[in-house]
């Protein structure tokens, strides 16, 4: 098949990923990882959703909260980090952290204990959350890597960021799967959203235009079992 | 022909009341054929016909008709009625008579005197047949001079008009269930319903059996508790149980007697052939394709011909292939669904004008209003349905005493065998509409909703009036008091919404809604009608993928999901013309004309119905009785006798299951004849049960007909080992972990939850000022499906979901039914190659396409695409 010959992989090894030389490895369950650092770099939580829509009248199940951090649960299990990174709409809403459920906030508070933690503000938390621990940040810059909550309209090498809920999709045999994804194109990565009602946007989306080098741009698609990369050039819009 | 003595005038040989009530368009549809004595309606009509009545009938020399003199006295005697009588029979005029007689009765209002309520309402389920019926009602009530207003409200009244209605409500209001849904929910809907005594409620059999149908019933059952005198009219055509109809009709709270019953039976014996061709009947396939010519040949014959088939991709390639062939220029039409209206009207407007020689149609034809003349009905495609086929070819020719005329066109030789079972079917007049179902719980929700929206309500009320509702008579109070917090805070076990709660208790023990916006948007979100999105598909320069050439002629709508699997390029059937796709941009699709004329991708959805069980066990009884194969065409006879001869054909009600190998594959082919979707589900949970015996499936495509599942273990030997057995395998059980092990992630149950999540109001459909699209719904529902699952797997929500795709997508209630019944009687044949009668569903591996469980196989293929391109693996 002839699209395969134009496309050119950043990566060796599917699931694992340089960004600006930094090694990491994207988790198909949303998470980023650096080993060398130990830290481990989550996005767009948007913890209480579920409590937001209900306050304007669609009443949507209350577990959202509840379900976001029993998967966060697991992936810090998993990695143990000394550092985790939020990395910006944390909460749905600025009155999020306030309205959650006791059992909740017990829950995350137990997930913090022993780390460093970082909430970055995003654009529907500006302010840290209130009563919890953790350093609320604008940005934060570890080896050659920054995170921030938008991605910067000019290029920043090894800049990771959140906010667009990146998702790909393709078509092969006249079917099409949809599904999140990283965006990295060997200097900046985009992190999908992790939050259990968070919806996404396609990455040919003209919001991406202008982010990253079409060359090498790839889409590390979550799947079931494992990551899928797939090459720019596959993608689908819609 | 003769006129019948006492029936019609002499000037006529079919009744001129209905003409002139009917209007102009002297249509055929509204003749009749009348069974009942004559003498006794004669007798009956001096009774109850009044004065005027009699008088302009005496004046026009006319006199009316047996069934409508015997609905007439019937509710004149205050009882409420059904009407069972076929297509054309003029069953509406009916439905109007008892409330005409008794509006001309009424002293009229004296000027100052506070205006009257509605008197009747007439609900059906088209627009389009309130707005006709409402041109056609004017005449006879100007002529004998009735003192009667008529007026529709539908989705196109313009909101000044409603006004007004509510202000001068007209005698009888035309209108459809989505708008008393409306009316109901409107705080004035009590005094606005208090003078009501008629509901005449036309194509009852089409409502009913739908979750409009339940919105429906329990609107009724409102109307009931404002008027509990109030009387109902049913209009239906021929169905299986009459009696559901009548117990629907009247309350089931307690359960009384029946409406009362009047059948008129149809009229000539319609002359149905199937096309015995020339050419060679396709072992598969959907398109008839073979048999073009012939059908062409049918239609310069007659004068005019309606061509039905099953989907739309099914009709866009009819219409293809008969232009092809169309040396005479012919005016051939096509009609469907996804066309524009404005399309659709002109169709329509050439068809009664008689202007067209061929009309190629789906089931959007299927209901409504005058056809022209229609004096030929091709169905092409089996009809999947006794009674379906009976409709469809009631279309035709309703003069009376000449027979309808219809050939049936097989697509291939299963379907040459379901013809030929219908066929003998419809001479039995055998019908096979579906049962009704229980209520769905996502409608009584909204209804709950709706109810608070008017006025404040006590729960004991309401729970004893929606028992009255037939649909919901079985419901218990418990799951009423669920259906009932889920309305006020979504009803979950974490009680963490009260302070937002839609409708509170107060402290009187009613119900109320807890503030205005929550009725606004109710309004905004009502019935039952989930669209699929859909795409304008607009014409472009070709080569253009943009804003630059926008503004091209729209030519219908085209669902999402099918445009997402098209690439800048393809070529695709559509509006009768083969279009290519240039690209989609936000609600547009835009497509050029395609050089060729070749389409590369012809399928999109819409319009199947599954074979029919009565249907199914038609055909079962014809393969295992070779004396009826005498009435097959030859070459589909002779395939039968192959099939005896290499393999078996399965006794009435065994099911075979044949195993062989082919290729380097191993293949299990078992022939239910249970519909599509049963056989979906089926090969789901097969496919499970094979993978944990070790016999490696790999795929499996299901039809009508059969079902064929091909795996790198050979299959037949492991049966004849017993490990496992076929009887086993074939296990009721299956039906119990198995089922709700794959449903859990299923995207069918998705789907399903999608439709439940937003007919409840759990999200909405819309919000003020904005329409939502698909996509933009506020939460995708199947995220919420996901976490509430997880979290709440016996939520009110999830259970209406399993509740419909119970009897939905997956047939479940169908394929419970087959497992017990060939409990034992599982016949296994172990071929060396493979039957005659496997051909078909073999050749339909890899034709179609397959949803969404095999997500990861798809990346992985792409995946690997660029591993091997990049030499990593």
């Amino acid at each position: 098949m002839t699209v395969a010959l134009a496309m050119a992989a950043p990566v060796a090894e599917v699931g694992s990923v340089d960004v600006a030389g930094e090694r990491a490895v994207c988790d198909r369950r949303g998470v980023l990882y650096f080993p060398e650092f130990r830290l481990l770099a989550v996005s767009d939580l948007h913890l209480e959703k579920g409590s937001s829509l209900a306050r304007r009248g669609t009443l949507v199940p209350p577990y959202d909260t509840g379900a976001t951090l029993l998967r966060l649960q697991t992936v810090i299990a998993d990695y143990q980090p000394s550092i985790v990174i939020s990395l910006g709409d944390s909460f749905h809403d600025g009155g999020g952290a306030a309205r959650m459920h006791a059992s909740f906030r017990e829950r995350l508070e137990g997930l913090m204990v022993g780390r460093d933690w970082f909430w970055v503000t995003g654009n529907h938390d500006p302010e840290a959350p209130a009563d919890l621990p953790g350093e609320t940040v604008r940005e934060l810059a570890i080896g050659s890597l920054l995170f921030r909550h938008e991605p910067s309209a000019v290029r920043v090498e090894g800049e990771i960021s959140g906010h667009l809920h990146p998702c790909a999709r393709i078509v092969q045999q006249g079917r099409s799967v949809r599904r999140r994804c990283f965006a990295g194109d060997g200097g900046r990565m985009i992190m999908p959203a992790f939050g259990a009602y968070t919806g996404s946007l396609n990455l040919l989306d003209r919001a991406y235009a202008g982010l990253f080098r079409r060359e090498t741009l790839m889409a590390y698609m979550l799947g079931t079992e494992r990551i899928f990369a797939i090459s720019h050039a596959m993608l689908r819009p819609g | 022909m003769a006129a019948r003595p006492g029936f019609a005038g002499p000037n006529s040989n079919r009744s001129p009341f209905v003409r002139i009530l009917l209007g102009d368009c002297a249509s055929p549809r509204y003749l009749w054929h009348v069974t009942e004595q004559p003498r006794l309606a004669q007798q009956n009509a001096a009774v109850v016909l009044p004065e005027p009545f009699v008088k302009w009938f005496a004046e026009k020399g006319w006199s009316p008709r047996a069934h409508q003199i015997d609905l007439l006295a019937k509710a004149q005697d205050g009882q409420s009625v059904l009407l069972i009588a076929p297509t054309g029979a003029g069953k509406t005029l009916a439905g109007f008579l008892p409330s005409l007689t008794e509006l001309a009765g009424r002293p009229r209002r004296r000027p100052g005197q506070a205006h009257r309520g509605i008197h009747t309402l007439y609900i059906s389920p088209l627009k389009a047949l309130a707005v006709d019926i409402e041109r056609n009602l004017g005449k006879p009530v100007a002529e004998i001079g009735l003192p009667v207003t008529v007026e529709t409200r539908t989705g196109d009244t313009p909101a000044h008009k409603r006004q007004r209605q509510k202000l001068a409500p007209p005698d009888i209001l035309l209108t459809t269930p989505e708008q008393l849904a409306l009316l109901i929910a409107a705080p004035d809907a009590r005094r606005f319903f208090e003078d009501l005594r008629y509901v005449v409620l036309d194509e009852l059999h089409s409502l009913v059996t739908s979750k409009r149908g339940h919105l429906l019933s329990l609107g009724l059952a409102r109307l009931r508790s404002f008027v509990p005198a109030l009387q109902t009219i049913g209009l239906s055509a021929t169905v299986a149980e009459p009696d559901e109809l009548r117990r629907w009709l009247v309350s089931q709270n307690p359960p009384g007697p029946m409406a009362e019953l009047i059948v008129v039976t149809g009229g000539a014996k319609p002359d149905i052939s199937i096309l015995d061709s020339e050419e060679r009947v396709p072992w598969a396939g959907h398109s008839a394709r073979y048999a073009t010519p012939e059908i062409y040949n049918e239609i310069k014959r007659h004068k005019t011909t309606l061509l039905f088939v099953n989907t739309r991709s099914q009709a866009e390639l009819l219409f293809q292939e008969l232009w092809r062939v169309n040396e005479d220029t012919l005016p051939i039409a096509l009609h469907h669904g996804s066309l524009d209206v404005a399309q659709r009207r002109r169709v329509e407007k050439a068809m009664g004008e008689n202007a067209l020689r061929a009309i190629v149609a789906t089931s959007t034809l299927d209901l409504g209003i005058d056809w022209g003349d229609v004096d030929l009905v091709v169905h092409v495609g089996a009809p999947k349905g006794a009674s379906r086929l009976a409709q469809r070819i009631g279309r035709a020719n309703h003069r009376m005493d000449e027979p309808s005329k219809a050939i049936l066109i097989p697509a291939n030789r299963f379907e040459v065998l379901e013809c030929r079972a219908a066929l003998d079917a419809n001479y039995l007049g055998a019908q096979d509409t579906p049962p009704l179902v229980n209520g769905g719980l996502d409608v009584l929700a909204q209804h709950v909703l709706g109810c608070a929206c008017g006025a404040p309500f006590h729960a004991d009320a309401l729970f004893e009036e929606v028992r009255t509702a037939a649909p919901y008579a079985d419901l218990d109070r418990p799951t009423f008091d669920r259906v009932i917090d889920f309305v006020a805070t979504g009803g979950y076990a974490l009680k963490n919404y009260e302070r937002y709660a839609r409708i509170r208790l107060n402290k009187d023990g009613l119900w109320r809604v807890s503030n205005p916006r929550v009725a606004q948007q109710y309004r905004l979100n009502v019935g039952t009608i989930i669209e699929v999105p859909a795409l304008n598909v607009r014409y472009v320069q070709p080569g253009s993928r943009g804003a630059a050439s926008r503004g091209g002629r729209v030519l219908g709508k085209i669902e999402e999901a099918f445009l997402e699997t098209l690439t800048h390029g393809d070529t695709f059937m559509f509006a009768g013309k083969v279009l290519r796709f240039e690209g989609i941009r936000e609600n547009e699709c835009f497509v050029s004309n395609a050089p060729g004329s070749d389409a590369k991708v012809p399928y999109y959805g819409g319009g199947k119905f599954p074979l029919s069980t009565y249907l199914a066990e038609q055909v079962r009884a014809m393969l295992d009785d070779p004396q009826r194969w005498k009435k097959l065409p030859e070459q589909v006879a002779d395939w039968l006798r192959f099939q005896a001869d290499k393999s078996v054909l399965p006794k009435r009600d065994d099911l075979l299951i044949e195993t062989f190998p082919r290729g380097n594959r191993y293949y299990l082919v078992a022939y239910p004849f249970e519909g599509r979707l049963a056989h979906q589900t089926l090969g789901m949970l097969l496919t499970r049960r094979l993978d944990r015996a070790g016999a490696k499936p790999l795929g499996f495509v299901a039809t009508d007909y059969a079902l064929a599942i091909w795996s790198l273990a050979d299959m037949g030997r492991m049966f004849r080992a017993k490990k496992p057995s076929l009887a086993a395998l074939f296990d009721e059980d299956m039906l119990g972990d198995d089922l709700e092990a794959w449903l859990a992630g299923s995207w069918l149950l998705k789907r399903t939850f999608r439709n439940c999540a937003l007919i409840s109001g759990l999200i909405e459909k819309r919000h003020p000022g904005q329409e939502k699209s698909g996509r933009q719904v506020t939460v995708s529902t199947d995220l919420i499906y996901d976490v509430l699952r997880s979290h709440e797997p016996d939520h009110i929500l999830l259970q209406a979901t399993r509740a419909d795709a119970a009897t939905g997508l997956l047939d479940v209630s169908r394929l419970a039914e087959m497992l017990s019944r060939v409990q034992g009687r599982i016949m296994h044949k172990n071929l060396e190659q493979i039957s005659p009668l496997a051909v078909p569903i073999m050749l339909e591996i890899g034709k179609m396409p397959v949803h969404g469980e095999a997500d990861d196989t798809l990346l992985m293929d792409a995946a690997t695409l660029v591993e091997e391109a990049m030499g990593t693996k």
